[in-house]
């Protein structure tokens, strides 16, 4: 322990583990902390030989455009995936060859069980869906911005922020091994006094901070910023899950920070909120982090229910069946989702009523679940329907998710539980769900707004090879877990001797193989269409005969979105505009348009916030007080600032408008026979109500 | 335009543009106040499941360690500075001059700082019987909830000092006067927040 360095030694990297200690297990984690390095320093080589570092920071880091953002929020999350995913299989590898002896440590095997799970929730998960409500929420409501575009910013910085906390814990140090949930008393100090804990409480408390900035963002801006005549239930199925999603955020993230600012003082200053002795109560942060837990799992799904209406409808040409029912079924899931935290625990010791009464709420929350289930069905009955990707992550998602779900009204039964929790059975259940669930259904949206952020279509073929390679590799991955769950194999298990086991772990472990499958192709069709992209260009902005207001400008949309705000008269008003002839109007009159000038603000939090939580994880306290001090610092600086804002002209506005609606009338529009063909440049033929 | 955009303090259709302009950010601020409630929220509900024998551990409880009179006076010097507090935003919403403002701000933040002393001293007191947040559970939890309520009131006096600075420098704009609805709303919730912390601790402790 020294005043420069804190608790940090040379010694606390993994290839000191390797060089004392060479086995497969060191290598292993040697190879994933080299990984790391080697992929900071191929983003570095690359930036300089290209000369991009300029472009990156004044197009992008210091960009308050909220298309932006989301983008580098879903790029944030595939990196993260990436090694998510990589750590699944590894375990997936190491349970196939337990019965050989496996090749990783206990220890290392607790390390990427938690990192797994906490990379996938929050820097997966979370900066994903907050991405997509981004990219297009301003775009459906017709506004020109987020509410706060700057907080907006600051909301990822803070997300990165824990992102690279993750990332540096695969470096320097070892991560917790208590699970993604951080259970005490175990992730005390008493029993763990490492770092472990640390990296994962302060990657926590700092992203959970941003992710309650973006809820309040997006509330406000859903509340405020909707163009004239956007009335609540004029609203696509999209904006209504964000904003569920958003107030969901603002109740449901103080709880987990909470939870995780008592474990911290817990460790740092030895208070007694969570340990074993003083008074300490440790189902106390049960209760807390659940409180946060369950309303997140709702959170992450809401926003992929409302991608599934947005392509029901426009992939069948319909107009979204039971609105209304979806609207209620939406808020109804959003409130009970905060009753039914308990089911986390049925096993902790409460009574049975207590049990009970969380059980029957766990299963009411699958009514309108169900409900939104049939009108998805509905809206696809007798339409005009293209299998697209979209179409196929649907599909995949109907069979699959309500299988999930029905494993889920299982597990609510708290008798049933009792005998499967902490079982592989659970994790087969919430990977059922959150895969075909929230996966898929981002994965959907990001092939579904692809055009309008970048103005070029993603490859169908590549695209759907990709679906199918998920819908397999899920299966084969997480099927066998209920059967080995019901078996009685318990979840986290590094190593077994039960040959029982051996024939479903061997089928899980080739679907993982499936899953990296999956995933490197969705780099490749990024890498495949954008090499492509003149002939996936869709300029005219319309590539799916769109129904909702962000198919109504061009592709990429343009910085102001809207030269003129529009004027709305019901639900899927593009659609009907086109019906009657009201779409690309000519503008008469153009107007001055004020956007927040670009900042390096959030960038600056970012790196404060990282160098306050690495100072404090090491204990390095002058590095922490410097990121500490820097925050309130940076904001006064901030607040003294007073050209925040630019003017572009109504000019530069007539110009693009002028050209892109020019473009418009010139194009031979597409029927939806040619949807997936180079003929399609984004103008759709009206082709009406499916007969 | 509506006099009443948003609930609670606001600027009046006096202020034109700057009235109808401030609508989302002070939106923005209750929603962001309410989260803070939840935030508090959990502190209150854990501090009152350690207030038992078991939370307490065998340590001392609040016979022994609360000192009522000084609570009682941070209590009168906090109500007294949310009078002060709405005295600012008064001179704001009817334009009474950036002098007025700034000085029923200083007044706030110095009441503020009263304050703080004053809890500090308590804590030190506590500390010194024994009471250290170390001790037992309950001590945790009443720390922790208190203390982030200082907390607050210390990032509350930092704000009226910008506040202040920022006034001076560059007069009431749309800008600041949009802080100042920001302030006077975080000034009050405050209050509001030690009428809990007064009520369930320290009369709760002590009834």
């Amino acid at each position: 322990m020294n005043l420069l360095f804190g608790r940090l030694g040379w010694t606390d990297t993994p290839f000191a583990e390797l060089i004392a200690h060479p086995s497969v297990n060191t290598a292993v984690a040697s190879g994933a902390a080299g990984l790391v390095i080697l992929g900071a320093l191929v983003t570095t080589v690359l930036l300089t030989r290209y000369r991009l570092w300029v472009p990156l920071f004044r197009d992008w880091l210091t960009s308050v455009d909220h298309k932006k953002i989301g983008v580098m929020y879903i790029v944030l999350a595939l990196v993260m995936m990436s090694r998510g995913v990589a750590e699944g299989a590894v375990m997936r590898a190491q349970q196939g060859t337990a019965l050989a002896g496996g090749f990783l440590s206990a220890d290392h095997f607790a390390q990427l069980f938690s990192t797994h799970g906490t990379i996938m929730i929050f820097f997966v998960a979370v900066p994903m869906i907050v991405g997509l409500i981004n990219i297009a929420v301003p775009l459906q409501i017709g506004a020109r911005d987020m509410a706060f575009p700057v907080m907006n910013q600051v909301s990822l910085g803070l997300t990165a922020s824990g992102a690279a906390l993750m990332m540096i814990s695969l470096v320097i140090g070892q991560f917790a091994t208590g699970g993604w949930t951080n259970y005490p008393p175990y992730t005390g100090l008493a029993f763990n006094p490492g770092v472990g804990p640390d990296y994962w409480l302060w990657a926590i408390l700092i992203s959970g901070v941003g992710s309650m900035l973006s809820g309040i963002n997006f509330a406000v801006t859903i509340y405020k910023k909707r163009a004239p005549g956007m009335h609540y239930m004029r609203m696509t199925l999209f904006t209504w899950t964000s904003l569920c999603t958003a107030i969901m955020l603002i109740y449901a993230m103080p709880p987990l920070t909470v939870s995780s600012a008592m474990l911290a003082l817990d460790r740092l200053l030895g208070f007694h909120f969570f340990t074993n002795d003083l008074g300490g109560n440790m189902m106390n942060y049960a209760n807390i982090f659940w409180m946060f837990g369950h309303p997140e799992v709702y959170v992450l799904v809401l926003p992929a229910y409302g991608v599934w209406s947005e392509v029901a409808s426009t992939f069948s040409g319909k107009t979204l069946y039971g609105y209304t029912s979806l609207v209620l079924a939406t808020m109804a899931i959003a409130v009970i989702s905060f009753t039914v935290w308990l089911h986390h625990f049925f096993t902790m010791g409460q009574s049975s009523s207590v049990n009970i009464a969380f059980g029957i709420a766990t299963m009411v929350i699958a009514v309108p679940t169900g409900v939104k289930v049939y009108d998805w069905m509905a809206t696809l009955w007798r339409g005009r329907i293209r299998l697209t990707v979209p179409m196929i992550y649907l599909l995949g998602f109907f069979m699959l998710f309500v299988i999930g779900g029905m494993t889920g009204m299982i597990l609510a039964n708290p008798s049933i539980d009792y005998q499967v929790h902490n079982s592989t059975f659970l994790v087969a259940h919430f990977h059922n769900v959150l895969i075909p669930g929230v996966l898929y259904g981002v994965l959907a949206g990001i092939h579904y707004w692809f055009p309008k952020v970048f103005g070029f279509r993603l490859d169908e073929r590549l695209g759907r090879v990709t679906a199918g390679l998920w819908v397999v590799g899920f299966s084969l991955t997480f099927f066998p877990l209920y059967v080995l769950g019901l078996m009685g194999m318990p979840r986290r298990l590094p190593d077994f001797d039960d040959s029982a086991y051996g024939p479903w772990v061997t089928v899980a472990g080739i679907g993982a193989l499936v899953v990296l499958a999956a995933l490197a192709m969705i780099f490749f069709t990024f890498w495949y269409s954008i090499r492509h992209r003149d002939r996936f260009a869709v300029p005219l902005g319309d590539p799916w005969d769109g129904r909702t207001l962000e198919w109504s400008v061009a592709a990429p949309a343009p910085e102001w979105n809207f030269a003129r705000l529009p004027q709305v008269r019901q639900v899927d008003d593009f659609w009907r505009a086109k019906q009657d002839g009201r779409a690309y109007a000519p503008i008469e009159e153009y107007e001055d348009i004020v956007m927040p000038r670009s900042t390096a603000f959030g960038l600056v939090i970012a790196v404060a916030s990282f160098c306050m939580g690495f100072g404090i994880i090491w204990h390095i306290w002058w590095f922490a007080a410097l990121g500490f001090v820097a925050i309130p610092a940076a904001m006064i600086f901030r607040v003294f600032r007073t050209d925040t804002e630019r003017t572009i002209p109504a000019a530069e506005v007539r110009e693009k408008t002028e050209a892109w609606l020019a473009a418009v009338h010139a194009a031979t529009p597409v029927t939806r026979d040619e949807e997936d063909t180079p003929a399609n440049r984004g103008r759709a033929v009206f082709e009406g109500n499916p007969a | 335009m509506s006099d009443n955009l948003h609930p609670g303090i606001n600027l009046g259709a006096d202020h034109g543009s700057d009235h109808a302009g401030a609508e989302a950010t002070v939106f923005g601020f209750w929603v962001f106040l309410m989260s803070d409630l939840i935030t508090f929220g959990v502190f209150f509900a854990t501090y009152a499941a350690a207030s038992d024998v078991v939370g307490r551990a065998g340590g001392p409880g609040p016979l022994e360690l609360f000192n009522l009179t000084s609570v009682g006076l941070q209590t009168a010097i906090l109500l007294i500075s949310s009078l002060t507090c709405g005295f600012s935003a008064l001179a704001v919403k009817y334009k009474e001059g950036v002098a007025k403002v700034t000085f029923w701000l200083a007044v706030t933040a110095l009441l503020g700082l009263a304050f703080l002393a004053l809890e500090i001293k308590d804590f030190a007191d506590m500390a010194a019987k024994g009471g250290a947040p170390t001790r037992s559970g309950w001590l945790s939890s009443l720390w922790a909830l208190v203390g982030l309520h200082g907390l607050h009131i210390t990032v509350g006096i930092l704000w009226a000092s910008v506040m202040m600075a920022l006034i001076l420098r560059r007069g009431e704009n749309h800008h600041t006067k949009r802080l100042m609805l920001m302030f006077g709303l975080y000034w009050h919730f405050l209050d509001l927040i030690w009428i809990g912390i007064f009520s369930v601790v320290f009369l709760g402790g002590l009834a």
